[in-house]
């Protein structure tokens, strides 16, 4: 019951989110927009109880729901392979240089800090 | 051996197909990825990939036959994202002493992702279209898509970086780490974790979860603010250009 009132206000935020994303032209997507609505609903336990089940099974299988979008970049390898070694060498360097500025940036800022906590 | 072909013809037209397929697929890469004990190059999102693609080229089956099923795995990633505040809200009380600082390093680190894949992609002279969906390669797919759409790229290009760039984060991300001289300790977990978040979205995440309960609760932390930023951040940028 917990997981379908949960999924409920999951999706009722999405839907405020792409009506607000419309109706205001904002320039961002309406699961974003409902991402901080729900930042804010948090606040409340009623709220709190419902979300945790939903949210820890659906970020849990993330991996899972971009299956189908892979899928058809597989599909789509023409559209990758047209530009060739060029695209790829992007990729993968933009990915390497991301990872290794925030890790980096992010210990430094940090440092002096005591340690963080473990999972709360 | 006709009734089978009919059979097959039925069932592979119906959406039935394509759910069926992706969740058996998907259940059995990440039982070969467990077995491997999670080593990088098992990555189960990779072999799904990889299987299901081989099968649909196999059977003669048409993307959107396969999608017709697979839209509904495909539509909870629009929850998942709303979801993401709730690993927010778990870390608001580091989040509200370091807010700051986490903010800062998610806006360079994504910065700098973006950065160089555009600057790259127009140096090697890439076409327009491509090198502005290469803008929110960073960010999970949906989001990409959406933001592709907002600054004059292609949505179904940005969706292929996207996942291309997960692929990438999850595989390399290990040695990468190692080479920096990031630790396994809390600091470090914490920096691995967020730096998987921020460059390689989702995939990214997922992996660092499977590595580390607290790499994952980082990573999900900067898969949030990096949703936020980005979306916030690169329709304004791509308006300066």
């Amino acid at each position: 019951m917990q997981v379908l009132q949960g999924l409920a206000i999951l999706l009722t935020l999405q839907s405020v989110g792409e009506a607000l994303s419309r109706l205001l032209h904002l320039p961002y997507p309406g699961p974003v927009i409902g991402m901080v609505l729900l930042l804010c609903a948090l606040r409340w336990r009623a709220v709190q109880e419902r979300v945790q089940t939903v949210a820890q099974f659906l970020l849990g299988h993330l991996s899972l729901l971009f299956v189908p979008v892979g899928v058809g970049v597989i599909t789509q390898f023409g559209v990758v392979a047209e530009h060739g070694l060029r695209l790829l060498v992007v990729i993968v360097v933009s990915t390497w240089v991301g990872l290794a500025v925030t890790a980096l940036v992010l210990r430094r800022l940090m440092r002096g800090d005591p340690p963080p906590g473990g999972a709360p | 051996m006709t009734d089978f072909v009919q059979l097959w013809v039925y069932l592979a037209s119906t959406p039935l197909f394509g759910l069926n397929a992706t969740l058996v697929v998907y259940v059995l890469a990440l039982a070969f990825y467990n077995r491997m004990r999670q080593a990088p190059w098992a990555n189960p999102v990779l072999w799904s990939l990889v299987v299901l693609g081989a099968g649909l080229q196999a059977t003669g089956t048409a993307y959107p036959t396969y999608f017709a099923g697979a839209q509904f795995i495909h539509f909870l990633l629009g929850p998942a994202v709303v979801a993401l505040a709730w690993p927010l809200w778990q870390r608001r009380t580091e989040l509200r002493a370091r807010w700051g600082r986490f903010t800062l390093a998610a806006v360079i680190g994504g910065a700098a992702a973006a950065g160089s894949a555009v600057g790259l992609a127009w140096a090697l002279g890439l076409p327009a279209e491509v090198v502005l969906s290469l803008a929110p390669k960073s960010v999970t797919a949906p989001v990409a898509m959406g933001i592709a759409d907002k600054v004059g790229g292609l949505p179904s290009l940005a969706a292929v970086f996207a996942v291309l760039t997960g692929l990438v984060g999850a595989l390399s991300a290990k040695p990468l780490f190692a080479l920096l001289g990031i630790g396994t300790d809390a600091t470090g977990w914490m920096a691995r974790g967020f730096a998987l978040g921020t460059a390689a979205h989702g995939i990214g995440a997922a992996r660092a979860l499977q590595v580390n309960a607290d790499a994952g609760a980082w990573a999900a932390l900067a898969l949030g603010l990096q949703v936020v930023t980005a979306a916030l951040l690169i329709p304004l940028a791509a308006r300066w250009f």
